[in-house]
């Protein structure tokens, strides 16, 4: 009798070290599904960030590389170009990808590197312990926003969407928005990962997933009010669904 | 076989040469005095369909030069000087996660964004390590467009052997002078040392996953890591160790001097002879590992010494070092940009013999 529902192949069955309620034990698993639903779990190689998904090379049982942080996609590049038929995932946190590695992020997008990046956006740094992201949302707490983030007194800038802002570029084919808040939308999640990594081995071009995920313990909240908050918060600011669609398939 | 000779620039051989040693991915950031370099492998890369890469950055050229090596490719980057400083958080990632890897640094005068003419003042950020943490790379450094391409087709070999990065220290000089060169044949890249730890294909070889990384928050287990890598530095000092002397044995002074003051010292030795004085060279080609025991065994012949650099005065430290007080180190240098001439060397060689 074969087995309909269990442990995705490519995550090992391990406890994490991710707090009660994160969002990367759901993200991870989803990935993971995915990639044994696309037979690709000896020919995956994962980019993890500095951030608490520097762990993810403990979880994910297939090939990974830990670059400086901020520089993954710089990293993933080189990877990519050397291995063009491997599915290359370049694993971003919010400080990663928004903050310290703003430029290789932009950079990479334009060039149309064809690695696909999955950008967990929890609105604050979580690994060192709570401070302002470039995400963090307009009035949030932070260690380093302790009045709320304020843009224009303390020129504490504005929250970035960053999907939006990569569509300008050219070399990007497939960007989505989801969220980990829910079953419904953990399932549209993984369908925009199964299509950014079906058009990555196609070789279409920059596919990027972000996905709004909760952080319990930097919030200051419990697991569940922390999924209120998001959704009550983060998700009217970043719009869900997806941003870009230029793959061939969406031009058939 | 006829001998495959050019006129070239030392930026240009040190780029065909690397392409010859099966550099399979460069990553190139505009800046003076290397700029050669960057589009000699531009042209000659895609050429013959390897990966070029001009990156938003240094920064990002040194990862990428990371992600590549990671998968398994001959991987190089170069810069000069200010784009070196920003290649060292890399450089540091590399050497954690002992990968093998080429970084060319055709140096210029600083600090700061200093000039565009040849300095030597890169020599303790090339030979220190350079960025955060406990660690050395190779350091070669070439005299000339000849030994600029044999020492860049080495590198690859050496890094590949010792999962240890090897960076050529040559200066603008080197970088834009023509040259004739006698170019290496194509590397045989079947006889490579196995590369089992990197990622990729792992279905197709059935081996474990493997993870490229320097972090470990285990301090025992990351202390060990670090000596054991250390341990690797010790057969490095003890056996590959690079130097040339010229009338070194019958020589009251030595001359320390290499890449650039070395050419110039030469001729300042050869004046020197001619002029009586028993004035001797000797060149480090390897600035990591130094050749101390060398020069300590000089030191105890009763020798004394010059170190000349293009700069305030860095190798000379490791002169110093190396002869433990048990002979005098006189020092000579120009810089920010400043090549010394011979007759200023040989004023301060005929200053230290009172001839």
């Amino acid at each position: 009798m074969e087995l309909a529902y269990g442990h995705p192949k490519s995550l090992k069955p391990i406890q994490t070290k991710y707090c009660p309620g994160c969002g990367h034990v759901v993200i991870h698993r989803v990935i993971a599904e995915v990639i044994d639903e696309l037979g690709l779990q000896g020919a995956s190689i994962i980019t993890n960030p500095v951030g608490c998904s520097i762990w993810a090379d403990l979880y994910f049982d297939f090939d990974s590389v830990q670059p400086a942080h901020g520089r993954t996609p710089a990293a993933a590049t080189g990877i990519k170009r050397v291995l063009p038929d491997h599915l290359v995932i370049c694993y971003q946190g919010d400080g990663d990808l928004a903050a310290i590695g703003t430029a290789e992020i932009i950079h990479a997008a334009n060039r149309g590197e064809k690695f696909t990046t999955i950008f967990v956006n929890n609105a604050i740094y979580g690994m060192t312990g709570g401070q302002m992201a470039p995400t963090t949302l307009v009035g949030q707490h932070a260690t380093t926003a302790p009045y709320g983030r304020d843009p224009v007194e303390a020129g504490m800038g504005y929250p970035i969407r960053v999907l939006e802002m990569l569509a300008t570029l050219g070399g990007t084919k497939y960007l989505a928005r989801g969220s980990v808040n829910n079953a419904a939308n953990i399932r549209k999640t993984k369908q925009y990962i199964k299509k950014a990594f079906e058009a990555q081995m196609r070789g279409e071009g920059f596919t990027m997933v972000e996905i709004l995920s909760p952080c319990p313990t930097n919030w200051s909240m419990g697991a569940g009010e922390s999924v209120e908050w998001l959704e009550k918060n983060m998700i009217p600011f970043y719009a869900l669904g997806e941003v870009k669609n230029t793959l061939e398939e969406a031009a058939k | 076989m006829a001998e495959d000779i050019r006129l070239m620039k030392g930026n240009e051989a040190i780029a065909e040469a690397a392409i010859r040693a099966g550099c399979r991915a460069y990553f190139g950031y505009p800046i003076t005095p290397q700029n050669e370099l960057t589009a000699y492998m531009a042209r000659h890369m895609l050429d013959r369909k390897r990966t070029f890469i001009q990156a938003e950055s240094e920064v990002s050229a040194i990862n990428m030069v990371y992600g590549a090596a990671a998968a398994g490719a001959r991987s190089m980057t170069s810069s000069s000087s200010p784009g070196v400083s920003l290649k060292q958080e890399g450089i540091s990632y590399i050497c954690g996660a002992d990968l093998p890897a080429v970084i060319v640094n055709v140096a210029r005068s600083g600090p700061g964004l200093g000039g565009i003419s040849p300095g030597q003042a890169d020599y303790f950020q090339s030979t220190r390590g350079g960025g955060h943490g406990d660690y050395y790379h190779f350091v070669l450094a070439p005299k000339s467009v000849q030994e600029a391409a044999d020492l860049t087709y080495e590198a690859f070999d050496l890094s590949d052997e010792w999962r240890i990065p090897a960076m050529i220290l040559a200066d603008g000089l080197i970088g834009q002078m023509m040259e004739g060169v006698v170019l290496p044949a194509e590397r045989d890249l079947s006889k490579l040392p196995k590369r089992s730890w990197a990622v990729g294909n792992q279905a197709k070889q059935g081996r474990p996953i493997n993870h490229v990384s320097s972090i470990n928050l285990v301090p025992l287990e990351l202390e060990a890591s670090v000596r054991a890598r250390f341990e690797r530095y010790a057969k490095i000092k003890e056996t590959l160790v690079r130097f040339e002397e010229t009338q070194v044995e019958d020589a009251d002074l030595v001359i320390v001097a290499y890449g650039t003051s070395a050419r110039v010292s030469l001729g300042a030795l050869q004046e020197a002879r001619k002029a009586g004085l028993k004035v001797g060279l000797f060149r480090p080609i390897t600035l990591w590992p130094f050749p101390e025991k060398r020069l300590a065994e000089l030191a105890g012949k009763g020798k004394r010494f010059l170190a000349v650099e293009m700069s305030m005065g860095q190798m000379v430290e490791d002169v110093r070092l190396a002869v433990n007080g048990k002979a005098p180190v006189d020092f000579y240098g120009r810089c920010g940009g400043v090549i010394p001439t011979e007759d200023e060397v040989l004023a301060a060689a005929r200053k230290i013999l009172g001839k």
